[in-house]
């Protein structure tokens, strides 16, 4: 079985967000960058988990600039076999779903995992195009993800509970927390990433959907008011009157 | 390998020569593999450690052996072992970076250093090829776990007065031990003991490789500690213990040498544990007061505690700036002597005996940077700094054994000035020379000083003026108290103080020279300020030192004319520490985490 996990770089959680150019780009000075936590712990993780038991192989891709390369090589250390980079930067994700669906189409992978959301920009829009223009069936926010033959049974988030859905291979799926658990990587894999091959590919030319203007941070904490629990009029009153949220 | 920096000082040599940045080591130069390799250490405390900070202080069943294990799976342990044992043969200074980044694991730290360092590196170091071939890979891999049995009840600073004794068996084939060793970290686990031992009636130590199944070994309680609570602590007793002749370390009456060596990498990588420690605590500290409000503002707003964000900053930072320096350096003098055909592993033990007197340094400066960090952590979260609730508590109590083991720092402190005045003895390093310079300069008239030593050229002259302070002091003090001067433990004292804050100024100033090399100067202002509030402070302690020490032998003339030399040494451009103090702990704060 082929996979191909979808690897994206993002800012450390701790790391201090601030923007340049007129708040139009993210200020990347001293900011520490890992694997998105979406795609590591869990799509990741799990494919290698599924290539131990079953055989088969594990591709990372990652439409990004040479200094995305580290983040790679960690998901390389981690156990992956091989490694894709499509040489362009872009915030778009059309952009960057049309990308991978032109390699996977090439390489005909079984199942194309992705994280349910980039924990900077969580548009999650990525899985969902990749789909489309594979022309192939999503399924997103598993949880939960066995492969038996050609079959594959997944677990996902719904509204109040779960889900269980059968697909065949190929698909794509977006993977939600609970998936596997994040795997630490050994000195063993750390030291083979450097020999495993990570291939950089040309883009295709692909015009952006959408521009990004101008970012804005949250505005900073609130008070926080109690109100007591046998006081719920207060409440209501609070929320109409003050909040007004209701 | 990387080519060797050719111009390095040799040890000791700090105190008499000027190094270049080019030419030194500095952290923000790790590359991509080191920095997944930290990674990797962190991500193993974040995640096994910290969830189980009580239980291991409960000393939960079974729970610090388990993480050894899991450090062992990780490769951690193995990282500075060489391949051909099992282990991942990396440099000295990526074995420095993992002890840095399991630094703030506690007593796990504790029982992880101990594995990897006095545990695992005699029999690395003096094992022979089946000593070595039977035991280190299991060690590396957390297989068999190990401690280090030297301290005795009788003898601890003392090290050489063991009394524990190795006699022949009668058929001839085994050693027979019977002793009692006291302080032994990881006992309560240890597949593998190194102990050391004196043959019938030597007067030095010898070692042996004592497995835990051995005839004779028992073990009592655990000690009930102030701190580092989970880490295993206890008396190991030999009675009439059966070790297998080939089980002996090395030749007979050399234990001792073999103590002492790898207590000189144990010291260096005290300072690299400590430092993972110290930017913890400041990690936490700096999110404590930017969280907790009084009198309307967050107390990181006042600037009684912005004083010490900045101070606990400073000091870190040129502790480590020293540490990699030193950690560099060693590295390179163990690649020179592997290239002249020397064996690892005595190219290692070589490499880190030239820089005795750093490694000792580091121990003293590292363990006592952490004391002070800690101490003002635990005053920056006031009440909750009390509360066993919070994180300060245990970070306080764990610190102070730094200054206790590895030898104390008293121990320490004389062994920096030894070691260097040992090397002047050999005609390994001239001292003698620079002193009787400084001497005759005390009797010249101040020549107006204006050569350009290149960025920071009055920063360096300062520290030049600093190293010219302690070679008068230092040299005077030899001169005039000749063999008596080693039983004067005040003027030592006093001597090794001012080296310990020279070696830490130039390291600071060198580093931060190379950084704007590096990244221009905008973007490291508040290392600039660090390294200049660094060195204004340390002129008066200079002073202070060199002061205490002439009044102690000196009298009349001279005394005059060393106190005026003295004055002279030690002046400094003023400098608003106030406001620069309020620009690192501005910055510290914005980030909200040690980020330097
Ligand atoms: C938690 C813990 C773990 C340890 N782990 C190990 C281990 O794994 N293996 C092991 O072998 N040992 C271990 N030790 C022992 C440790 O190395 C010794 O405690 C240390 O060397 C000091 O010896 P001591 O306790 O006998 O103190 P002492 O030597 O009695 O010293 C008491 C005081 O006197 C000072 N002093 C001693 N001699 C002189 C002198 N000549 N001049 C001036 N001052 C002097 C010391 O600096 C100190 O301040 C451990 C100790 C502790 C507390």
């Amino acid at each position: 079985m082929k996979f191909l996990v979808c690897i994206s770089k993002v800012p450390d959680t701790t790391s201090k967000i601030g923007f340049t150019d007129n708040n139009s780009k993210f200020n990347e000075a001293g900011v520490q960058f890992i694997v998105n936590p979406y795609d590591e712990w869990y799509a990741l993780v799990r494919a290698l988990e599924l290539k131990e038991a079953n055989g088969g192989s594990v591709t990372i891709i990652t439409v990004g600039e040479q200094s995305d390369e580290p983040v790679m090589r960690k998901a390389l250390a981690i156990g992956a076999d091989e490694a894709v980079r499509i040489n362009a930067k872009s915030d778009d994700s059309f952009f960057i779903a049309k990308q991978i669906a032109e390699y996977a189409k090439n390489n005909s992978f079984d199942v194309v995992l992705c994280g349910k959301e980039t924990i900077n920009f969580n548009s999650a829009q990525v899985p969902a195009t990749i789909a489309e223009l594979l022309d192939m069936p999503l399924v997103s926010l598993a949880t939960k993800l066995d492969i038996n033959g050609n079959t594959a049974t997944l677990e996902r988030d719904v509204q109040g509970g779960s889900e269980v859905v059968e697909v065949q291979t190929p698909f794509v799926l977006s993977a939600a927390k609970g998936m596997a658990e994040q795997r630490i990587p050994n000195m063993k894999g750390i030291m083979m990433a450097r020999s495993k091959p990570l291939n950089v590919v040309e883009p295709v030319s692909v015009e952006a959907h959408t521009e990004i203007l101008s970012y804005e941070l949250p505005s900073g904490k609130t008070e926080c008011k109690y109100v007591e629990a046998d006081k719920m009029d207060e409440l209501i009153e609070l929320l109409h009157n003050e909040a007004k949220v209701i | 390998m990387e080519t060797t920096t050719k111009q390095a000082l040799k040890g000791g040599e700090f105190l008499v020569k000027e190094s270049k940045a080019e030419n030194v080591f500095i952290p923000e130069e790790f590359g991509e593999e080191q920095r997944m390799i930290a990674q990797t250490c962190k991500d193993y405390v974040s995640q096994e450690v910290f969830p189980n900070l009580d239980a291991v202080d409960e000393q939960q069943e079974g729970l610090v052996e388990g993480l050894l294990k899991k450090a062992g799976e990780l490769g951690i342990l193995g990282v500075h072992i060489p391949e051909q044992y099992g282990g991942f043969g990396k440099d000295f200074v990526t074995e420095m970076l993992v002890a840095e980044s399991l630094g703030d694991a506690h007593s796990t730290s504790v029982a992880l250093m101990a594995h990897m360092g006095i545990g695992t590196l005699p029999i690395l170091y003096y094992g022979n090829e089946e000593q070595k071939k039977k035991y280190i890979p299991k060690l590396s891999n957390g297989e068999w776990a190990a401690a280090y049995c030297l301290t005795e009840p009788g003898s601890g600073s003392d090290a050489n007065s063991g009394k524990t004794k190795a006699v022949l068996s009668e058929d001839g084939k085994n050693w027979i031990l019977n002793g009692q060793k006291m302080w032994i970290t990881n006992a309560g686990f240890a597949d593998v003991f190194t102990v050391f031992a004196k043959i019938d009636d030597d007067k030095n130590l010898s070692a042996f490789i004592v497995e835990k199944g051995f005839e004779g070994i028992t073990l009592n309680a655990e000690e009930k500690k102030m701190g580092i609570k989970g880490s295993s602590t206890r008396q190991v007793f030999f009675n009439n213990c059966v070790v297998p002749l080939e089980n002996q370390l090395g030749e007979r009456e050399i234990g001792f040498k073999i103590a002492l060596n790898i207590l000189n990498v144990g010291r260096v990588k005290l300072g690299a544990a400590v430092l993972g420690a110290c930017k913890k605590v400041i990690s936490n500290a700096v999110n404590y007061s930017n969280e907790r409000s009084q009198f309307g503002r967050p107390i990181s707003k006042y600037g009684a505690i912005r004083f010490k964000l900045a101070e606990q900053c400073i000091r870190t930072f040129a502790m480590e700036s020293a540490l990699y320096r030193a950690s560099k350096n060693i590295q390179d003098k163990i690649a020179e002597l592997e290239s002249e055909g020397m064996t690892h592993e005595k190219a290692q033990l070589k490499g880190v005996e030239e820089y005795a007197a750093e490694c000792a340094i580091m121990k003293v400066l590292g363990s006592e940077v952490l004391d002070y960090v800690a101490d003002e952590g635990v005053q920056i979260y006031g009440g909750m700094g009390y509360s066993a609730e919070a994180p300060m508590d245990r970070a306080y109590r764990d610190a102070r054994i730094n200054r206790i083991f590895e030898g104390s720092n008293e121990i320490n402190r004389m062994l920096i000035v030894d070691m260097l005045l040992k090397r002047a003895m050999k005609g390994q390093l001239d001292l003698m020379g620079p002193a009787t310079k400084v001497a005759g300069e005390l009797m010249s008239v101040p020549s107006s000083d204006d050569e350009d030593l290149g960025m920071f050229s009055d920063l360096k002259k300062n520290v030049k003026n600093f190293k010219k302070s302690a070679l008068m002091v230092a040299g005077a003090a030899v001169q005039k108290l000749m063999q008596t001067l080693s039983k004067e433990q005040e003027i030592l004292m006093n001597v090794a103080d001012m080296l310990i804050d020279i070696y830490a100024a130039e390291s600071i100033i060198l580093r931060v020279e190379k950084l704007i090399e590096l990244k221009g100067e905008d973007a490291v202002k508040e290392q600039v300020d660090m390294m200049n509030v660094f060195v204004y402070d340390m002129a008066d302690r200079i002073n202070k030192y060199g002061k205490d020490a002439i009044n102690s032998f000196a009298e009349g003339d001279e005394q005059r004319m060393m106190l005026m030399g003295l004055k002279r040494f030690t002046k400094v451009e003023p400098l608003n520490i106030k406001e620069a103090r309020q620009r690192i702990a501005a910055k510290l704060i914005n980030e909200n985490k040690y980020c330097f």
